[in-house]
């Protein structure tokens, strides 16, 4: 299945700065297989002992997939899957 | 004698959508009678069937209600100036100054005079009187809200004003505070503005949030964002919540009861994880979106207006130019808003984020 991923802020320098790549992939685990084969080191920012980091969530579409199956929520071809951590800017301290 | 004759917003669109109209007469009613034949939509307006002046419109001669003078028989001489100005909901009236101030939103039904009175009825506190913060105090400062409460502790440094709107050049080292209540006051003489100087602890974050009606979140670390969050649930506050980094921002609010920042990010990044402002960089105008989208989301939630960001949330990239939303929902197991809380007041949010709150010498 291709699916379109997305990058926000920090997760892009993981990804040589794209903010968007096209991978194919069954399911929200086999896309972030695929995007630690292309990117080494990519996936430990994303999980932690297999599990999705409390701080980091992904969405199909518009849903947070803790709410579907989670790592094996299955794509769909032309489906955005979306990465996105947790930020804290905003009064932009010194 | 030649009177001038302020119309209020409503009723402009009677008089060819003239704000100032010359009228002649010797008294208030002889004036607003001459008025009256010349505007006959206008006249229904400002006089009931016994042509009397209802109740409900207040009409000033310069800037003094004639009720306190000699009522519609008071004399007028030339140069004069009468003002119309229709009452509201509760008897309360708009002054004639903030008649004009505000008539942009007042001419809008969504608003009208009741809403005025709402947005100068209202308290919002701004937590950060930085990137986000600026903005959203700035429009809410704007739009006439009433008490705006800022929470800083900091002072002002050059890296600010790249884009920190409520500070100036000549404000470098002065508190944060100070400067954004001398820049909201010079934008509206008309509103309050009462400063919090020192950072936002569970110490005394329960007793300045449940003064505020709303909670605007412009909190630069974790340890902040989460005290944030946890306070507004247990004072029963709306958060508008919003973040930045380097050309991405998130927004949305969140109502007590239907989701929070927990259900959203269970728990925060390990210190380092995710870079701040300072160590990554934020474009400048970024804050001034997000920050304005925040200002919206509160003033839609004092007027009850619109559907509110509760519930979803709000991505900006600006690279791609693009916004989009994702759904939001409260989390059953969630440890402060869920079924079965385990949280169930401040907790020590230095050792649940792994950080300390900022101080003036690591912020």
């Amino acid at each position: 299945m291709a699916v379109e991923v997305r990058l926000t802020a920090n997760l892009q320098r993981l990804a040589g700065g794209q903010r968007s790549l096209q991978v194919e992939a069954g399911t929200v685990g086999e896309l972030l297989d695929r995007l630690e084969a292309l990117f080494p080191g990519f996936k430990q920012n994303i999980l932690e002992d297999g599990q999705l980091r409390r701080f980091v969530n992904i969405y199909l579409n518009d849903e947070d997939i803790r709410f579907l199956q989670r790592l094996e929520t299955p794509l769909r071809d032309g489906d955005v899957v979306s990465i996105l951590p947790a930020l804290a800017g905003g009064r932009g301290g010194r | 004698m030649a009177i001038t004759v302020y119309i209020p917003t409503p009723f402009r669109k009677l008089t060819g959508n003239q704000v100032y109209v010359q009228a002649q007469g010797g008294t208030v009613r002889e004036v607003l009678e001459e008025l009256g034949q010349r505007y006959p939509g206008l006249a229904n307006m400002i006089f009931d069937q016994e042509r009397r002046i209802p109740a409900h419109i207040n009409i000033y001669l310069n800037n003094q209600e004639i009720h306190s003078l000699q009522g519609p028989d008071t004399p007028v001489k030339d140069g004069d100036e009468v003002a119309v100005i229709p009452a509201i909901a509760g008897g309360q009236v708009l002054t004639p100054e903030q008649v004009m101030r505000y008539s942009r939103h007042i001419i809008m039904p969504q608003v009208g005079p009741v809403g005025q009175r709402k947005l100068m009825q209202a308290k919002v506190l701004v937590v950060g009187a930085g990137g986000l913060g600026g903005p959203a105090a700035l429009y809410l400062a704007l739009a006439g809200v009433g008490t705006i409460g800022i929470v800083d502790f900091d002072v002002v440094d050059l890296s600010n004003l790249q884009r920190q709107v409520l500070h100036q050049n000549d404000d470098v080292g002065r508190p944060k505070t100070q400067s954004a209540r001398e820049t909201l006051l010079s934008y509206n003489p008309d509103i309050n503005v009462v400063l919090h100087e020192a950072p936002l602890t569970s110490d005394n974050a329960m007793e300045i949030i449940p003064n505020y009606d709303i909670v605007i979140n412009g909190a630069d670390n974790f340890t902040t964002r989460y005290l944030v969050n946890d306070a507004c649930y247990f004072a029963g506050k709306p958060l508008v919540d919003g973040s930045i980094l380097l050309f991405d921002g998130q927004m949305t609010v969140f109502v007590p009861g239907k989701g929070c920042y927990r259900c959203l990010f269970p728990a925060p990044p390990p210190p380092g994880a995710v870079p701040n402002c300072a160590e990554a960089g934020v474009l400048g105008a970024l804050t001034g979106v997000i920050g304005s989208l925040q200002a919206i989301e509160a003033i839609k939630l004092i007027l009850g207006i619109g559907e509110s960001m509760a519930g979803r949330l709000l991505l900006y990239d600006a690279l791609s130019g693009e916004f989009r939303t994702v759904k939001i929902r409260r989390d059953p197991k969630c440890p402060l808003c869920g079924d079965d809380p385990t949280i169930t007041g401040l907790i020590d949010y230095e050792n649940f984020c792994g950080a300390p709150f900022p101080g003036r010498d690591n912020g």
